[in-house]
């Protein structure tokens, strides 16, 4: 049984490794920005939303940790692969360097790699583990009493007259402090950026690409990016403006 | 008829021998006719040199037309000079005009060790290409033509991948140095043909594992290689590649053992 060898001991395998996790890293993203667009309407549905989450349990531990166990292998296949690379390169280096046709994003990979990761770890701090900014965190504010039932698919989930978490109240405090704000901004922009070439080199590894479709995927991929970048932009700075409040 | 002549400066990398510190020389050329090649440029150099009684510059280099795969050189930071789709010997000195320094370096890549100056040692690629790169066929009388049907777009697409003349440009224009269009050109161009088929799983883990035991980088899909490749060989061939791997991996994985065998791979 070479199946793990294959997989975690060779650089395609690694680079796999790197895609599948990237996908559903991806994946994840997507949903948690589609989620957390419910600020924009009634404060039942994102404070639903949020207490719907909170009461899966073991359901949610076991996402977390899937999440965890991905980041950690996608972070792994990069480091051992980057230092591969650089050992692959020689000790004597070009005198003339040029870049001869790859992407502004493909470059600077590493970069925008270690800004996302400290952006998830404030992200965590702040949003659930409450280390970040401990005054509006969502446990010690007062309680939100829902006037409605939120709804998953149709179900019920969370009835009117629950007394939850006020998590609308925790973002829109916790982006009125500029700075956090411009962290996230510059953060989800990079993120973007990084998905960019990530998004586009998923589809190379997987070896589902090829030059018919090429041009086609790669406008999907940054009109993907673009969407995803002006959505996360929008809660931050709706915040900031004095749209949000 | 007459032809105006020009001067350049080169710009050299000389090392007298492997593990050598090495070094940038300029040389001035007098008398460069557009209509040399760029190697002819170096012979004429190399002329002086041996004159004034100097070490000549090495340089690889055998059929000079493009087909063999033996030049190297990164010029001004492109391996083999400026053009799209030209090895070094086909590069000419039209190329260049009155005045210009011409930067020229070895290919660098940790599995390409540089012998002396601009020379080389390529041979971490015939290592891949003994690991997988034949197919196993019955000898004696050739066989009767086209008792093998081959639709024409799958023969197409074999010949582009088998243009590959192994110089290992892709290599040395890859900031991983990683050697993955090389191998995707020989992985698929085998692996599209019939006769490819009985050794196909076992021939795309044995190439990529010697690939990655020699040293060369994993591939970041920056597409340096085809861009460098002298043959043009497309980066599609790298995504075959990968997913000729996935599918070896897995099938090799889950399939039966004969008793007393081994498997694939």
């Amino acid at each position: 049984m070479d199946l793990v060898p294959n997989l975690f001991g060779s650089t395609i395998g690694r680079k796999l490794i790197m895609a599948v996790t990237g996908l559903l890293l991806i994946l994840f993203v997507i949903g948690h920005l589609v989620g957390n667009l419910q600020v924009f309407e009634d404060p039942d549905k994102i404070n639903g939303y949020a207490h719907f989450l909170q009461s899966l349990g073991p359901t949610l531990w076991a996402v977390r940790i899937a999440l965890l166990v991905v980041v950690g292998l996608h972070i792994w296949a990069a480091t051992v692969l980057a230092l591969e690379s650089r050992h692959a390169r020689g000790d004597e280096p070009y005198a003339v360097r040029r870049w001869l046709r790859a992407t502004f994003a493909s470059r600077y990979m590493r970069w925008t790699g270690y800004v996302v990761l400290a952006f998830i770890v404030y992200h965590l701090a702040q949003f659930t583990l409450g280390y970040a900014q401990p005054d509006s965190f969502k446990t010690n504010l007062a309680h939100y009493t829902m006037r409605s039932d939120y709804h998953v698919l149709g179900i019920t989930v969370v009835r009117a007259g629950t007394e939850v978490l006020d998590v609308r109240t925790m973002v829109i405090r916790g982006f009125s402090n500029p700075l956090v704000s411009v962290f996230y901004i510059i953060a989800v922009g990079l993120l973007s950026l990084h998905l960019l070439h990530g998004a586009e080199s998923l589809f190379q590894t997987l070896g589902l690409k090829d030059d018919r479709w090429a041009a086609g995927l790669r406008l999907v991929v940054t009109l993907g990016c673009a969407a995803y970048f002006l959505g996360n932009l929008s809660i931050p700075g709706s915040v900031l403006a004095g749209i949000l409040r | 008829m007459s032809t105006k002549t020009f001067s350049v400066t080169i710009r050299v990398w000389r090392q007298s021998a492997a593990g050598r510190p090495g070094r940038f020389v300029d040389y001035p050329v007098a008398g460069v006719s557009p209509d040399m090649s760029f190697l002819e440029m170096l012979d004429v150099v190399n002329d002086g040199l041996t004159l004034k009684g100097e070490e000549p510059i090495a340089f690889a280099h055998d059929c000079r037309e493009g087909i063999c795969g033996t030049c190297s050189l990164t010029i001004d930071g492109k391996p083999h000079g400026p053009h799209e789709g030209v090895a070094t010997c086909q590069t000419y000195m039209r190329s260049y005009k009155e005045g210009d320094l011409i930067v020229v370096e070895p290919f660098r890549a940790r599995a390409f060790p540089v012998q002396k100056d601009l020379v080389t040692d390529r041979s971490a690629f015939d290592k891949i290409q003994q690991a997988g790169g034949f197919i196993t066929a019955r000898t004696g009388s050739a066989p009767d033509a086209n008792s093998v049907p081959i639709a024409k777009g799958v023969a197409d697409l074999a010949m582009d991948a088998a243009q590959c003349i192994g110089c290992g440009a892709c290599v040395a224009a890859c900031k991983n140095s990683s050697a993955m269009l090389f191998v995707a050109a020989k992985v698929s161009h085998l692996g599209l043909l019939p006769q490819g088929q009985p050794e196909r799983d076992r021939r795309v883990l044995s190439m990529v594992r010697t690939m990655d035991s020699l040293g060369f980088g994993g591939c970041t899909n920056q597409y340096e290689c085809s861009a460098a490749c002298p043959k043009l060989i497309s980066h599609d061939f790298i995504a075959r590649l990968n997913r000729d791997y996935a599918k070896a991996v897995f099938r090799t994985a889950f399939e039966p053992v004969a008793a007393g065998g081994g498997g694939e791979g």
